[in-house]
């Protein structure tokens, strides 16, 4: 229990902030994204996420938002793993035959209003993996999507900035 | 360089089940099981491994009967890649008790073979009707949980159904294929020098191993020599990869287990890896640096010092974190005897990487089965017996360990000169065979051209086909609350097994 505290203690606050990294300023677009939360969402966005076919690359960056660098919690972020209570989903792709009724399903369970962010490459269907018999591409080939967020993966960084302009 | 070893010898189709009997006497392990197409006639191949050595039988199946005789009566795992075959190039194998569709899903048209000749990559499929014959348990009490695709948390779809009994699990079956993109097809229209994209795409968690394996396979065929520098440069990627995925799944497990401050911690680790990784290669995740020939990201003086401090101080940071795991009463109550895979099952099932290490199997193929520069090297390979949980983490805490000691000696010894040279293509009619221990586990690659050269078939067989079906083993007589740290501990690849 002491090692862990000394550890806890040693590691002090980690986290950085990375909102608007390649824009000007850095300051408003992170006060922002808090401001908006607030006044939207009374504090808290709940995520869902959703895999309709990826790689898993893109997924390793989501889960890289949740951890104390990037620290996603710290503007009133957090992911659920219902849809019931999701704001937004956060979706990647690119959405296979075999997601697609798992897909709509996902969106037709989570309460209006609510926003769709497509998530790399794929999702944005302008990835490695375009459109055959397995799979059936972007995602807004079947749900509608408010904002794209590109890269394969797309970094934690280029994330937090999509989300925000999703919410926006 | 050596390159690995494989020999492959054809035989009549009514001696195909035979030879898997011989294998199975021998002791050798069923590695994979696919089937291609050539011109007059389909293919099926089997791959075993015996002491680190590859053997592939192959058989001649005629395009009017399209069938052959199971090998599942003494391999386990043959099952599932017969129903793969099935389901995607349309060949039957009789005697398979499991007839069921696998990756492909009975909402497709019946006699749609994607892997046939015939059968156009972006063909539309219809839905039809089309059910799917779960196993059922019958008795008093008996009730099913069903889960999935869209599950728990930030994850990779796939259907899990329980039967329990109270808290108590006594079947689970596993329902994959959610992912399936049709790579294997996408493959017969992808040039040979952009296959490395593909493959860095099949298991995004594995890029390094993944694109690793398909460019030895094709610089196996063409004959291919690669620098030295490349060849060292390769394996620091793919010490790193494992370093990075097992510091992350060691935190992911802690905090399936209530113990959240791992997670926190060693995500931290991870993370400065991929910081490091970007800043030298332009890439997090070093993907798409391994190209036929060799790579596209080198290091200078600098790089080095970076990647030697930043590791003095991962392993610095990582020898308290694994003293607070180990010392821990509530996550000991966890993790010990939790998820049983005993070693009777592991050889049953012939599970690779470490899972299978930690179940008392003592393979691993950068040993057993080493391509330069891992024949110059020796590697501690960390066995354990229990097969539980925390057997799991511990095989992956040593392999921590060694990774780091091995990037050092790779980095202090490492050769000068080019770290590319021109991957010429491959002759017609010609195979060629990989094997990369990933963090996961073996990984093969298998590619085949064409009468025109091109590619005709490539086959990729991450860790995950076979761990798989060791994960339905472990969790039974577990509670079922137990079920996301037992599947954390295993951590099979959703997307890699979907292909
Ligand atoms: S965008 Fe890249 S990382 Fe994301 S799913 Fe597609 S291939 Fe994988």
């Amino acid at each position: 229990m002491i090692r862990t505290l000394f550890q806890i203690f040693k590691t002090g606050i980690v986290t950085e902030n990375v909102l608007g990294r390649d824009a000007d300023n850095i300051e408003v677009l992170g006060s922002k994204l808090s401001k908006i939360i607030k006044k939207r969402f009374r504090g808290s966005l709940t995520i869902r996420q959703i895999d309709a076919g990826s790689c898993n690359g893109c997924e390793l960056e989501i889960h890289a938002l949740n951890n104390s660098i990037y620290n996603i919690e710290q503007y009133g972020v957090r992911f659920t793993a219902s849809p019931r209570f999701a704001d937004l989903l956060l979706v990647t792709g690119p959405v296979t035959l075999n997601m697609e009724i798992a897909l709509k399903r996902t969106y037709e369970a989570t309460p209006t209003p609510k926003l769709v962010v497509a998530v790399g490459d794929c999702g944005c269907g302008q990835g490695i993996f375009d459109e055959n018999y397995a799979t059936i591409g972007a995602i807004d080939k079947v749900i509608p999507v408010d904002a794209r967020i590109k890269g394969c993966p797309p970094t934690p960084a280029a994330l937090l900035n999509g989300i925000l302009q999703a919410i926006s | 360089m050596s390159v690995n070893k494989v020999l492959t010898y054809t035989v009549p189709a009514d001696k195909f089940a035979g030879t898997a009997f011989e294998q199975k006497k021998k002791g050798a392990f069923l590695a994979a099981e696919w089937s291609a197409e050539s011109e007059n006639y389909f293919e099926v191949y089997a791959c075993y491994r015996l002491n680190g050595e590859y053997q592939i039988v192959r058989t001649e199946i005629s395009k009017e009967k399209a069938e052959f005789d199971s090998i599942s009566g003494y391999y386990l795992a043959a099952s599932r890649f017969e129903r793969q075959i099935y389901s995607l190039m349309g060949i039957k194998a009789i005697g398979n008790t499991d007839q069921r569709p696998w990756i492909k899903f009975e909402d497709w048209p019946v006699d749609a073979w994607p892997l046939r000749k015939n059968f156009k990559q972006n063909t539309v499929l219809r839905r039809s009707e089309g059910t799917y014959d779960w196993i059922q348990a019958e008795g008093e009490g008996v009730f099913e949980i069903p889960v999935g695709p869209v599950h728990a948390g930030i994850i990779e779809p796939g259907h899990f159904r329980f039967q329990a009994v109270g808290e108590a699990i006594i079947n689970l079956e596993e329902r994959l294929g959610y992912v399936h993109k049709g790579i294997e097809k996408r493959y017969e229209s992808t040039p040979w020098l952009e296959g490395y994209k593909l493959a860095g795409r099949v298991s995004g968690d594995s890029t390094v191993a993944h694109s690793l394996a398909y460019c030895i396979a094709l610089e196996a065929m063409t004959g291919c020599k690669v620098p030295a520098r490349a060849a060292w440069l390769r394996a620091i990627f793919l010490e790193r990869e494992r370093i990075a995925n097992h510091l992350g799944d060691i935190g992911a497990i802690g905090n399936d287990a209530a113990f959240s401050i791992l997670l926190y911690q060693l995500m931290r680790l991870k993370e400065m890896l991929l910081r490091t990784n970007q800043l030298l290669w332009g890439h997090r995740y070093v993907m798409d640096k391994i190209v036929p020939g060799g790579i596209v990201a080198d290091i200078d003086k600098n790089g080095i010092e970076q990647i030697l401090t930043e590791l003095k101080k991962i392993e610095k940071e990582f020898k308290l974190l694994v003293k607070i795991y180990d010392g821990n009463p509530s996550l000991e109550e966890r993790v010990l005897t939790t998820g049983i895979l005993s070693k009777a099952q592991a050889l049953e099932l012939g599970v690779v990487g470490f899972v299978a290490r930690a179940s008392g199997l003592d393979i691993d193929s950068r040993v057993q089965n080493p391509f330069s520069p891992y024949d110059q090297l020796e590697i501690k390979v960390p066995v354990f017996t229990a097969g539980d949980v925390n057997a799991r983490v511990w095989v992956r805490i040593e392999e921590v360990r060694e990774s780091i000691r091995l990037i050092r000696l790779l980095l202090n010894n490492l050769p000068s000169g080019a770290i590319k040279t021109d991957c010429p293509l491959p002759p017609p009619n010609k195979t060629g065979f990989a094997v990369v221990e990933g963090w996961r586990g073996e990984i093969i690659y298998w590619l085949q051209s064409d009468s025109k050269g091109a590619i005709n078939r490539c086959m990729a067989r991450d860790p995950s086909a076979l761990n798989w079906k060791g994960l339905e083993y472990s969790v039974l007589d577990n509670i079922v609350p137990d079920f996301p740290l037992c599947n954390k501990s295993f951590n099979a690849s959703y997307a890699g097994n979907d292909l």
